[in-house]
């Protein structure tokens, strides 16, 4: 049998090529772009006003009720606003250290950091997520660690969303810009200093377009990510995001959760566009 | 002449290793100067601590008079030609070549100017625009020259910069880079384990083996004259025996096989038995056992019409030189190192 297959898709390169990736193109076309289709379809259903029950047929009524209501604007505004604050806090954190993984650290070291860095990713989210409840709380790690300077930390609220986002997503952040890193060759930055720069316009006019690429690969997780949550925020706040939003929409009005989900979707396709046009990956 | 490159006692020692041992050179103005060596003998290290990126442990270099031992690359008016090229890859051509110039605040009419200049002189012009990606390995070549010899450095250091070629090109670029040499006057120091393209292009070498310099001196010199053994191995074949005490060697081009009716006039004639023959166009190899000890290669030219010029293997041969190509060497100095294979 074993032996009769391979005679058959011997000397027929397309065939094999379509028998090996029926299953995982199926997967990636039904289960995932499938799913994707079927939220956007729903996104333009609505409730029925009597019944409640969700009315097949198209209607633009979710989206209507997404700009018209300014609770929805002010949630989506605050969601972009903090995805993009830990995005830019993970990048300044994340490039240094990616950095000395990459171009300074020994190999034995390098190995150790690359652990470190993904050893968080191990552990469950929500044990983190509470481990943070914890420390930001009234008598928690952090306001008794700041207590004898005077000062307390910042609570439960926006602040602490962002603070606690930035550290959950910073591993995504590191491992790309690390790798990218690791791809320009140092006789590169060597050239540089040759030439007569100085190490930091060497960072500036070499490394920092090579990486950007990188960069904006980190983003993509961090910002994605940060939309999405709802987790963290229910956690360590008592403001609503987009995440939350959906969630509690979850049960009772459907449409109107799958009309938000397609606010992050837009986001990310412009956020996209935008790094296109200024040239992000014309080196990668 | 001026001394460009003055290297005092330099050394560089990793861990146990000492790679570049104590060395003492002087390196003149607009001199085409070729460090030749092994990997490993401390060639490459001695350019990196000219150009900065290795601090000797010991020693000085001095450029044009001035101490640099502790002066950073960017502060040192040497630029290099790096052996893969090292270019920006996010950069085109021009920029590329332009860069030294900007941070070094050229204004603009003059770094235009002197960026046509240099795009001309290794023949590129029309390829400004391109990216580094969009060339041929010679034309990366061509730009990582030009990228540094438009800053005009007061020396030029180039590490094995066409060891990544193929041969053809190779020696094309040999007489380029030469004759580049010749018109900008800048001096040269070269790096490579290439010992042909050493006697090509250089005006002087010096011949590196664990970390010393063996010999530095005119490629005639050289060759003609090595100082000991390693020297006479690694340019050109050598043949060592030993006479009288006195270890000799003579080089393959010089030994002839006398035949009947050829005269024998003034040469050293010694009896052997051809162990080894191999016709390689120009010349065929034999390789003769001589019968006073020892074996010698000769190099015979195939100008006569016969089929086997060098005789057949297991004839009796009686082979001769001239006294004076018997060149007496010290041969208890260094170990006899074969040059390396070439790498691509």
């Amino acid at each position: 049998m074993g032996r009769r297959l391979a005679d058959f898709f011997q000397g027929r390169p397309r065939l094999t090529v379509t028998a090996l990736l029926a299953a995982p193109l199926g997967w990636l076309v039904i289960g995932y772009l499938g799913s994707l289709a079927v939220m956007l379809v729903a996104s333009f259903w609505h409730l029925g006003e009597l019944s409640g029950e969700v009315q097949q047929g198209f209607s633009l009524e979710n989206y209507q009720t997404l700009v018209e209501e300014p609770v929805y604007r002010t949630i989506a505004g605050r969601t972009i606003l903090v995805a993009a604050l830990v995005t830019l806090t993970d990048a300044v954190l994340a490039f240094p250290i990616a950095f000395y993984m990459a171009k300074v650290a020994k190999p034995r070291l390098r190995s150790l950091l690359v652990v470190a860095v993904l050893l968080p990713l191990w552990s469950s989210y929500l044990v983190k997520v509470g481990a943070w409840r914890l420390m930001l709380s009234e008598n928690g790690a952090i306001n008794w660690a700041l207590e004898p300077f005077g000062l307390s930390g910042p609570g439960y609220g926006t602040t602490a969303v962002w603070l606690v986002m930035s550290y959950m997503w910073l591993p995504y952040m590191i491992i790309p810009i690390y790798a990218g890193l690791e791809r320009i060759p140092d006789s590169i930055l060597t050239a540089s200093e040759d030439l007569g720069a100085r190490p930091f316009r060497t960072f500036r006019r070499v490394v920092l377009p090579l990486a950007l690429p990188a960069v904006i690969a980190g983003s993509i997780f961090t910002f994605s990510l940060t939309m999405g949550d709802y987790i963290t925020p229910a956690n360590v706040s008592s403001t609503q995001f987009i995440g939350n939003v959906v969630y509690a929409n979850f049960g009772d009005n459907l449409p109107l959760a799958a009309a938000f989900t397609t606010v992050p979707i837009v986001v990310m396709v412009v956020y996209l566009l935008v790094a296109r046009r200024f040239g992000a990956f014309e080196h990668v | 002449m001026a001394v460009d490159v003055r290297l005092t006692g330099l050394t560089k020692r990793y861990g146990d290793f000492t790679a570049v041992d104590a060395i003492d050179l002087e390196v003149r103005q607009g001199e085409f100067f070729t460090m030749l060596g092994p990997s490993g003998s401390g060639k490459t290290t001695t350019l990196k601590m000219i150009a900065g990126f290795e601090r000797p442990d010991a020693g000085t270099v001095e450029l044009g008079g001035e101490d640099v031992s502790g002066l950073a690359p960017y502060a040192r008016s040497v630029n290099t030609v790096f052996q893969d090229y090292a270019l920006f890859p996010h950069m085109s051509v021009e920029e590329n070549i332009e860069y030294g110039l900007t941070i070094t605040k050229v204004p603009k009419a003059e770094r235009v100017k002197r960026r046509a200049e240099a795009l001309e002189m290794v023949r590129l012009e029309g390829h400004g625009n391109r990216k580094p990606s969009e060339l041929s390995g010679g034309q990366r070549q061509r730009v990582a020259l030009a990228r540094a010899i438009v800053n005009r450095p007061r020396v030029l250091l180039l590490d094995e910069p066409l060891g990544a070629l193929d041969l053809k090109l190779r020696e094309q670029m040999q007489v380029e880079l030469k004759q580049i040499q010749g018109e900008v006057g800048i001096t040269f120091i070269y790096v490579t384990h290439d010992q042909d393209e050493a006697l090509t292009m250089s005006d002087r070498i010096a011949v590196f083996n664990e970390g010393r310099i063996e010999q530095a001196s005119s490629p005639r010199d050289l060759y003609e004259h090595p100082a000991n053994e390693f020297v006479a191995g690694f340019v050109g074949i050598s043949n060592a025996i030993e006479r009288d005490g006195r270890k000799l060697t003579i080089r393959p081009e010089k030994i002839r096989i006398v035949r009947d009716g050829i005269p024998a006039d003034g040469l050293i004639t010694e009896t052997g038995k051809v162990t080894e023959i191999a016709y390689v166009g120009m010349v065929t190899r034999v390789k003769v056992d001589l019968d006073k000890g020892g074996s010698v290669q000769a190099a015979v030219q195939n100008t006569e019409s016969e089929a086997e010029p060098g005789g057949r293997v297991g004839e009796e041969v009686v082979v001769g030189w001239r006294p004076e190509h018997a060149v007496s060497i010290q041969g208890e100095t260094s170990k006899s190192v074969q040059p390396e294979e070439r790498e691509t």
